[in-house]
């Protein structure tokens, strides 16, 4: 089955946090990532920029309603994601659970929606 | 550092979950409905964990336990809220129970209730989250976080094991001689599984999981204690012993993770390291060795270092290569290589690696891609090394073992 992995981290504490950790904490996905791909449960991911960078954009009453920021304004904000493949529900769980932001923010596991014929 | 109140809350909480236990194994042991059991206690049981804390344990918590299960089933059948089966779980209670609890105490039938729990007929996986709600009454959300499970699968997988145990007529006993050594392995197991799982929180910051490896521990004590005779269940008590001896010295000050190699022997447990060892030479003394026994001599021989000052790294492969012949994994061939290279060097040690050549089951498994990363670092194959480093580093979820891991990487580079 695939799953989508949806990252959330404090991006405010991300940013303050010092050199050598920001460089600690991208070498631990680096790995991360290089195990997911290793053991063939890889399919796609991705880092996000900061919210900062985010537009949300809707329909209201048919005018384009474009806003600077991102969709909900929550404690821990969207930061990137991973799509894999994992055999049930057990191994995505022991994937996100090693996923780095696990120990430092929030994993959402969502299983991919398929389509059958 | 817990506070004096913190220790009487979890004084009574140990209270009323070994009250509990007793309850559900004896009513399940009557009806083989173990659900029923945990539905006609669950109120009760609620109540306890509520108020015990603040009034302390009651005289006779058992019957404490029957006399609110039984006002709460009035409420209820006025409510029409239990179950069919439940109801008759009640008058069990009503009748025949409360009888006895007036003259004696319940006799503990747990032991046998943990033989259902781990009966072939159930599913492996399953067995020790089994044994952890029934006879110790932890929820499915606490269960379902310690094993990595989602708490609707866990919660699903637990109603299907004891509707199973019903339907297929699983029976509660204690497995006659010839057959018990086998059966009392998926036993050990689960109590095996139940104190791993809390022990991969090392620094204890997750109560769920530090708690599980204390119930764990005393699950241990409670089938060595009904089964003094079985080297095998005392041998696993030892190990687990062992292990927890060594909490304190698993993290630095600063929650860092120190290895085993560099562990302050001061911080060992004293107290349990003792106990560990009077329980190895009991089990060795019944003269059948097994897995759980071998396991605990290992720890025995790391533990000799406090004493001696030295690890007999020899004497540790020996006892891996008897492991391996009556329990081979690839955990334990791992483990046996790493003995190797520190008794005969890291070529040796690697070359005992390789021969596990391309098992998949390797592929995510951390513990394999450190052995081999500190070894290829030993012999200088930089490249190599930090490559198996960085897969290490990738399928560890344990932070402060990731940090360390990507430190040693580090010192490899410069």
């Amino acid at each position: 089955m695939r799953y989508m992995l949806l990252i959330y981290v404090n991006e405010a504490a991300m940013a303050a946090a010092p050199t050598d950790k920001t460089y600690e904490i991208s070498a631990a996905y680096g790995a991360y990532t290089d195990a997911l791909k290793k053991s063939g449960a890889w399919l796609a991911g991705d880092r996000l920029k900061p919210t900062q960078a985010a537009t949300s954009v809707r329909m209201v009453n048919g005018k384009t309603n474009v806003l600077d920021g991102p969709y909900a304004d929550t404690k821990e904000q969207l930061a990137g994601f991973y799509m894999i493949e994992a055999e049930d529900a057990d191994a995505a769980i022991a994937w996100a659970a090693r996923c780095p932001a696990a120990s430092a923010g929030t994993v959402e596991l969502r299983p991919i929606w398929e389509q059958t014929m | 550092m817990e506070s004096g109140l913190e220790i009487a809350r979890a004084a009574a909480e140990t209270a009323a979950r070994q009250s509990y236990g007793k309850l559900v194994a004896w009513l399940a042991a009557r009806t083989r409905d173990v659900a029923a059991a945990e539905d006609a206690l669950a109120d009760a049981f609620a109540a306890a964990l509520e108020r015990w804390p603040r009034t302390g344990v009651p005289k006779k918590p058992e019957a404490w336990l029957l006399a609110v299960a039984r006002r709460r089933r009035v409420d209820a059948v006025r409510r029409r809220l239990t179950s069919e089966a439940g109801r008759e779980h009640l008058k069990l209670i009503a009748e025949e129970a409360e009888a006895r609890m007036t003259d004696e105490d319940l006799p503990d039938e747990r032991l046998r209730l943990m033989f259902a729990c781990a009966h072939p007929a159930i599913e492996s996986s399953v067995r020790s989250p089994l044994i952890l709600q029934t006879v110790l009454g932890f929820d499915a959300a606490t269960i379902a976080s310690a094993f990595l499970v989602s708490p609707a699968t866990m919660g699903q997988r637990l109603v299907r094991a004891k509707s199973r145990i019903r339907e297929t007529g699983i029976p509660f006993r204690v497995p006659e001689q010839a057959e018990l050594g086998e059966r009392l392995d998926a036993v050990l197991e689960a109590i095996y599984a139940a104190f791993a799982e809390g022990w991969s929180d090392p620094a204890g910051t997750e109560t769920r999981r530090r708690n599980l490896a204390t119930e764990g521990i005393w699950l241990g004590r409670l089938v060595a204690s009904l089964l003094p005779e079985e080297p095998e269940a005392l041998g696993l008590l030892s190990l687990i012993l062992f292990a927890e001896s060594r909490r304190a010295a698993r993290r630095s000050a600063a929650g860092d993770f120190v290895p085993l190699a560099e562990q302050d022997c001061l911080l060992w447990d004293r107290a349990l390291i003792d106990e560990a060892e009077a329980l190895l030479s009991n089990a060795a003394a019944k003269g059948i060795i097994g897995r759980y026994q071998l396991e605990a001599a290992v720890q025995s021989a790391h533990a000799a270092r406090r004493l001696t000052g030295r690890t007999d790294w020899a004497a540790i492969r020996e006892l891996y290569d008897a492991l391996l012949s009556i329990a081979g994994s690839p955990v334990v061939a791992i483990n046996r290589a790493v003995a190797i290279a520190e008794a005969e060097g890291a070529v040796a040690g690697l070359a005992a690696l390789y021969v596990l050549g391309d098992d998949k089951r390797l592929d995510d498994y951390q513990p394999y891609w450190a052995a081999r990363a500190g070894l290829l670092a030993r012999l200088g194959q930089v490249p190599q090394a930090c490559e198996a480093y960085d897969r290490a580093i990738g399928l560890e979820r344990d932070p402060a073992v990731r940090r360390f891991l990507q430190e040693k990487r580090a010192v490899l580079r410069n």
